[in-house]
């Protein structure tokens, strides 16, 4: 199989690590050469960060590169901007549609952009849902990478059944029913 | 069939430890290496593993280790082997008893780094031979490897990673442990004793090994000729390699994983095999210089930058003269990192913006209080510096100008090598003021415990050094602790004591807002009809409050932790605290 390219951006500390080792998992399970490369350190203090999956036949490079991105998986609207050129010209993006102001933006040296979503709309497919007001409705806001991961889910090759065995491998024992019940809620969304 | 697993570069290092059966391993915590303790002690019935108080320490712990007769390790972040430089150059000297290896982290595009040095040149400069893994199962091949030639050589070996290694995972097939026998002790002065008549010798022997080693590194399986089409040569190595594999799948290639002794003859006669040579290597021309002053021609630094990290589309641009369309959008605020939520540090920087201090800094999370909205921190140089630093400002200007500046350094650092500079400001009456921000974790890395936290990396309940006593020892009398966020309480003590004519050390404590211990149902609400919307809550930069349109503060409970900063900035009342 040609090596797939997936990338998850996010702010330091939303959780992006957990999600990135899901698909890690589930991809080696499926028999698959697999790639991640994460960020740790400092960027993970409210940073921006950007995690790269690539699996296939036999994975090379470790990174994705501008122009390579299948899916885009961004927590964050700004992130999804920053990291949008990562894209193929037919990737998908898929968003949790919230805001996250940086420091810059909060201190007035800086605009927060407005119409992210509709300008990469202009060039790429673009589903989007506001997965923390879902992950609070479950009763944590914290599982909401889950329940993006579960559209993006939508847009790969894995059954319902593969997903459940990765989650049950990667997260917390105590955590497994939360993140299954995200999964599902973000695996029924369209979000178009 | 043996398992397989994926497993990041730092976690198959661990495994290529325990699989070869070392004993003793100790480490500063430093991104981009620090998970490699992390890991090593889930085979803590096999081995013995810590935290050392600095990367000198751990250096030289497994040297001790080593000519005691079992195979040792240490690792660091590339600037910690900076200060294990000292015994890591005579290490060289001395060789070692059963294998000694160090694993060196680097950082290319500094994710969490001061600078962007180059581990190859340090240890061409100590003369101790270094690998570089491309990915995680060689990087647990090679650390096995590694004590192989460590112990053939008599040579401490490093393994050099950089940040893409060390933080990608890939797929690991395992092995079981070998245990390897003890060698007996043997006194050897003339070895292991570095007086200028005994060093004199060994230096001989050093550059005997170091030619060897060269000459017989041709035929090392891990300094590999791939033989493709002739038109393009590239010598590259480590997760560069990755990148000439993608971009360039039909070129010829020698993959280097030993980059220090160069394999000469090896190069010479791949050189003579391609039209057009390439050397790729991130940072400094290492590899590039060494085979140019050999006489051959080829292209490095000329195509290539030295900074940062590399990619596979810098070879399609640079080499197959391929433009890369896909370009970021312009209009981007920057995201940089921030202090958390509740962090105590947050607290300490207010009082020090407050009474318009200027501050020495150092390493560590709090560096960040040089960045706006708090920008207080107005020097920061490597572990430790600040209160040395702060000491020369002092008898640059005098105990009067000193009135005006403090140094802030974590608990952690002060253990690195703080304590040092303290010892210089005692014995060279200084009469600055040194606060320890002692927030009980060694924060950046991720929470490491040290030396202040009373708890090993094995696990262990142990003595935690106190700070109050410990600088009482040093003879330093004013000494004071103050809970970080108590603003009233701080700012009483900081404007005392910078005012005063003697030497004061204040710890401000509180535990990390991340860590167990500072665990709790508090949080702070807006009172919006006290509310008059002057905005001195938010002026901290605490990422939990946020300003609404008309001017009235937000604050966001899944990320408040109660810390009353906010609340005590307030004087309407407009902001309580509930349980």
């Amino acid at each position: 199989m040609k090596t797939r390219n997936i990338m998850i951006v996010g702010v330091g500390g939303q959780g992006t690590l957990i999600a990135s080792r899901i698909l890690g998992y589930i991809a080696t399970a499926a028999g698959y050469d697999v790639k991640l490369s994460e960020v740790h350190g400092m960027a993970q203090r409210g940073g921006s960060v950007v995690t790269f999956v690539r699996y296939g036949d036999k994975v090379e490079e470790p990174i994705v590169e501008p122009g390579q991105a299948d899916v885009l998986i961004a927590f964050e609207r700004l992130e999804a901007k920053r990291y949008a050129h990562y894209l193929k010209p037919d990737g998908v993006l898929i968003c949790n549609d919230t805001r996250i102001d940086p420091m810059p933006v909060r201190i007035g040296t800086a605009k927060y952009p407005e119409n992210i979503l509709e300008d990469i709309a202009k060039d790429h497919t673009v589903y989007k849902a506001d997965a923390t007001e879902i992950a609070l409705g479950l009763g944590n806001a914290r599982c909401f990478n889950v329940v993006i991961l579960g559209m993006a889910a939508r847009h790969m090759d894995y059954s319902v059944e593969d997903w459940y065995a990765a989650i049950e491998h990667t997260v917390k024992p105590k955590t497994i029913e939360l993140n299954k019940k995200a999964f599902d809620a973000g695996y029924q969304l369209t979000g178009e | 069939m043996s398992e397989k697993r994926l497993m990041l570069g730092n976690e198959a290092i661990a495994r290529g430890l325990y699989e070869a059966g070392v004993k003793v391993a100790s480490a500063y915590p430093g991104t981009p290496s620090t998970e490699i303790s992390e890991n090593l002690v889930q085979y803590k019935d096999s081995l013995y593993c810590e935290w050392a108080p600095n990367e000198k320490v751990a250096a030289e712990v497994a040297f001790g280790a080593s000519i005691a007769g079992v195979r040792s390790f240490a690792c660091m972040k590339m600037v910690g082997y900076n200060v294990a430089a000292d015994p890591v150059y005579s290490a060289a000297y001395a060789g070692v008893g059963r294998g000694m290896v160090l694993c060196v982290a680097d950082d290319p595009g500094l994710y969490s780094s001061q600078n962007e040095q180059d581990t190859r040149m340090v240890s061409r400069a100590a003369q101790i031979p270094v690998l570089e893994p491309s990915d995680s199962q060689e990087a647990k091949d090679m650390t096995k490897l590694a004590y192989e030639i460590s112990e053939k050589y008599d040579k401490p070996v490093v393994i050099r990673t950089t940040t893409r290694l060390a933080h990608s995972q890939g797929v690991v097939e395992l092995c079981p442990r070998e245990e390897v026998p003890d060698k007996e002790y043997e006194k050897n002065i003339a070895k292991n004793v570095m007086l200028p008549a005994n060093a004199i010798r060994r230096h001989v022997i050093v550059e005997e090994q170091m030619e060897r080693l060269s000459e017989d590194a041709c035929s090392f399986s891990i300094n590999r000729v791939e033989m493709r089409d002739a038109k393009i040569g590239v010598i590259t190595s480590g997760i560069p390699y990755t990148y000439v594999r993608e971009a360039l799948p039909d070129a010829s290639v020698l993959k280097l994983g030993m980059v220090h002794p160069l394999p000469r003859k090896l190069i010479e006669e791949f050189a003579s095999k391609v039209d057009r040579l390439i050397v790729f290597e991130e940072l400094m021309p290492v590899i590039e210089e060494q085979v140019r002053s050999w006489g051959i021609k080829c292209e490095g630094k000329d195509l290539f930058t030295k900074l940062g990290e590399y990619s596979a589309n810098m070879l399609r641009e640079k080499v197959l003269g391929e433009k890369i369309e896909a370009v970021p959008a312009s209009d981007i605020p920057a995201r940089p990192p921030i202090l958390c939520p509740g962090c105590p540090h947050r607290s300490t920087f207010w009082v020090l913006k407050k009474l318009k201090l200027h501050v020495a800094g150092d390493i560590g999370c709090y560096t960040l209080g040089a960045v706006a909205p708090l920008q207080v921190i107005e020097s920061c140089l490597c572990m430790g510096s600040s209160i040395s630093s702060l000491h020369g400002i002092g008898k640059a200007k005098g105990e009067e100008y000193l009135k005006d500046w403090v140094c802030v350094i974590g608990d952690s650092t002060f253990m690195h090598t703080g304590v040092n500079s303290l010892m210089n400001m005692v014995y060279n009456q200084s009469t600055g003021t040194v606060i320890i921000l002692d927030n009980r974790i060694t924060g950046m890395t991720g929470h490491q415990d040290n030396p202040a936290t009373g708890k090993t990396l094995m696990g262990d309940v142990v003595t935690a050094i106190d700070f109050e006593k410990f600088c009482h020892g040093l003879g330093i009398e004013n000494v004071f602790t103050v809970n970080a966020y108590d603003q009233a309480a701080l700012t009483e003590v900081v404007k005392r004591e910078v005012k005063a004519d003697h030497l004061s050390v204040i710890v401000a404590k509180a535990p990390c807002a991340l860590i167990p211990e500072a665990k709790t149902t508090k949080k702070c609400v807006p009172v919006p009809e006290n509310c008059i919307h002057c905005g001195a809550c938010t002026k901290p930069g605490c990422p939990a409050l946020s300003k609404n349109e008309d001017g009235s503060i937000s604050i966001d409970p899944t990320q408040c932790n109660g810390c009353t900063l906010c609340m005590q900035l307030c004087r309407f009342n407009a902001i309580r605290e509930v349980m």
